[in-house]
């Protein structure tokens, strides 16, 4: 049987998370279709075909699924998991908000925030906040799963040439309507898949002391991320927060600056692969999982780092 | 309106967690466990809904072994008005868990559900929204704000590339994240009250759930260790480091 794997895009454009998705479901095999569920979303569907080591491309097009409202999109996948031994998503907000609503339809115990495959039915995922790994087995028939992003590589974009096939729309549920949404635009990489990662916490002090932050990911190709407690302070908006709650990341580079490092913000960057620290606390937890540490002031450290790099 | 709140008992947020020696689970005996942060937070969106004339009573409902109703002591301690524990010794997958709760909202018949966006030990992040699927009804997930009016509740959540606002009908599914309220602490004159209130017993058969699991637990494992690198003692010789010897930035 073949393996559906649910795009994340945003109308116009495929995000790379689909990508990684399609990573984890190799490893159970390699009949995978895409399915790509929205609105006025050619581009994203013509993008979808190109993807490497895909077999078919399924599109529905509806304003039913213009914002991906669970209530309206769940349906389309009950519709057709009886083609399917397994349907994989990424465990992203996307994929969270929908999977589970599908899988109580179907009666299926989901897999959540998958990090291995060991085989079709067995899977690795970190529970207590990354604090324990589990190797979980699914006696479902059908296996609903959902992964973590950032511990597979993506596919290549392009190299594919998938048939596409068209899907009727499932009509609204009529029980939710998308009102509006407040993003942040930036030009800096998006934070689960930047090569490097700058973030600040606490010990920021306020909004104006990020641009510090700003001017260095601008100088290193990065993205900024944030503690919990720098976003519930008000200095950055909630798509920063990095950890249990938040977004997780495992850049080349993570750079943590007035962060403590409590376990719920490990949870979201421990898989960097080199960890810096900067804090003028040194008993800071941070320092006891950093490659790099410096004690200081982030207030004079930050722009002596800037300008080091401009150097 | 009646308010269903579900609230778990899971290891306390601040607990060192231990994986058992035999690699079967992580270690809870004599560990300090506590309500879910996220469910604490649903419990406290409850009260005030309440405090502002928008409900009548508020309901915990618990799944878990006899020790979940002390949890659900401290969400009627918060004030909560009554409790309903389901008691199972299984250790409960999500969908059996929203298979239960359905079953109270429909002795119970509230307007609205109250969940955690995620449990702080199995981190699922699946109840609520498989309880929505299960009742036909809306579901607000991972809402930082929460707003009521005549038949719709109004729903920011917090979402990958910011926020997001949706419009739901009610009766409705909720799960909170974390910036929708700073939970109270229950003061010791409610704690007093709260061994008054009434708490329902049912078991899962009670109720006609099998909350047989349908998915095993091979092994538990620790991840894998970090261990701290160096100190460096100037930013130069930080910057130096990440070029030259980690080769991370150029
Ligand atoms: C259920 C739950 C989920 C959670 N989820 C998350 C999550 O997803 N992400 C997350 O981050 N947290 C999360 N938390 C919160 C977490 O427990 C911590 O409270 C939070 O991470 C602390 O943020 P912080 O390190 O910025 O602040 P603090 O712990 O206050 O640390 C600030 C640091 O800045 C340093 N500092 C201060 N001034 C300076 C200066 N001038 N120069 C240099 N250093 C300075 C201090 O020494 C200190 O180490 C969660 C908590 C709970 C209960
Ligand atoms: N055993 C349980 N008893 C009561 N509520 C629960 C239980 N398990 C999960 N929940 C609710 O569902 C939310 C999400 O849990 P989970 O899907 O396991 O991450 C929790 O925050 C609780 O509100």
């Amino acid at each position: 049987m073949s393996i559906l794997v649910v795009a994340e895009h945003d109308n116009s454009e495929l995000k790379t998370a689909t990508l990684n998705t399609i990573t984890a479901a190799q490893k159970v095999g390699n009949d995978i279709d895409l399915l790509v569920v929205g609105h006025e979303c050619k581009g994203v569907s013509e993008a979808a075909a190109k993807v490497g080591g895909i077999s078919k491309v399924l599109v529905a097009d509806a304003p039913e699924f213009a914002h991906h409202l669970a209530e309206n999109v769940a349906p389309m996948l009950v519709n057709i998991a009886k083609n399917y031994s397994h349907i994989f998503a990424p465990a992203t907000t996307f994929g969270k908000n929908i999977m589970p609503r599908a899988a109580a339809l179907l009666d299926v115990s989901q897999i959540s925030d998958i990090s291995d495959v060991v085989s079709g039915d067995t899977f690795v995922r970190p529970i207590y906040a990354g604090n324990a790994i589990a190797t979980v087995q699914s006696s479902d028939e059908l296996k609903l799963v959902t992964v973590r992003t950032t511990t597979f590589e993506p596919v290549d974009a392009e190299g594919g040439s998938a048939t596409v096939e068209t899907l009727a729309g499932s009509g609204d549920s009529g029980l939710s309507s998308f009102m509006g949404q407040d993003t942040t635009e930036s030009e800096r990489p998006e934070l689960t898949t930047a090569r490097v990662v700058i973030s600040g916490g606490r010990g920021m002090q306020n909004g104006e002391n990020f641009e510090m932050l700003e001017k260095i990911a601008d100088k290193l190709n990065a993205a900024v991320g944030a503690s919990r407690a720098a976003v519930d302070a008000g200095y950055v908006p909630n798509d920063y927060q990095v950890g249990q709650t938040g977004k997780v990341v495992a850049p080349d580079l993570y750079i943590a600056v007035g962060i403590s490092g409590a376990i719920q913000h490990l949870a979201g960057m421990k898989d960097s692969k080199v960890i810096a620290a900067i804090n003028n606390d040194s008993e800071a937890p941070i320092f006891q999982i950093a490659d790099y540490g410096l004690v200081a002031d982030l207030l004079t450290a930050l722009p002596e780092f800037l300008a080091e790099l401009e150097k | 309106m009646k308010i269903l709140v579900a609230v778990k008992r899971v290891v306390d947020y601040n607990v060192n967690i231990r994986v058992k020696a035999d690699g079967s689970a992580v270690e809870t005996a004599n560990v300090k466990m506590a309500m879910n942060p996220f469910d604490e937070v649903a419990v406290e969106k409850a009260i005030r809904l309440k405090e502002a004339g928008l409900a009548e009573e508020i309901i915990a409902v618990s799944v878990g072994p006899e020790k979940s109703q002390e949890t659900l002591r401290a969400a009627l301690a918060m004030g909560a008005d009554r409790g309903v524990h389901v008691r199972t010794d299984i250790e409960t997958e999500p969908l059996a868990v929203a298979k239960i709760l359905k079953a109270i909202v429909e002795k119970e018949g509230p307007q609205l559900v109250l969940l955690g966006k995620q449990a702080i030990d199995d981190d699922c992040n699946q109840t609520a929204q498989m309880l929505s699927a299960l009742l036909g009804w809306s579901q607000g997930t991972f809402a930082s704000k929460l707003e009521i009016t005549d038949g719709t509740a109004e729903v920011v959540r917090e979402v990958d590339a910011g926020l997001e606002k949706i419009s739901i009908k009610m009766p409705a599914i909720v799960s909170v994240d974390l910036r929708l309220n700073e939970p109270r602490y229950a003061s010791l004159p409610n704690i007093m009250k709260a061994k008054k209130k009434l708490i329902d017993q049912y078991t899962p058969e009670d109720l006609g759930v099998d909350v047989t699991p349908r998915v095993k637990t091979l092994k538990v494992e620790e991840p894998p260790k970090r261990s701290a690198g160096v100190i460096v003692d100037s930013v130069a010789a930080l910057v130096d480091k990440l070029r030259n010897e980690a080769k991370v930035i150029s």
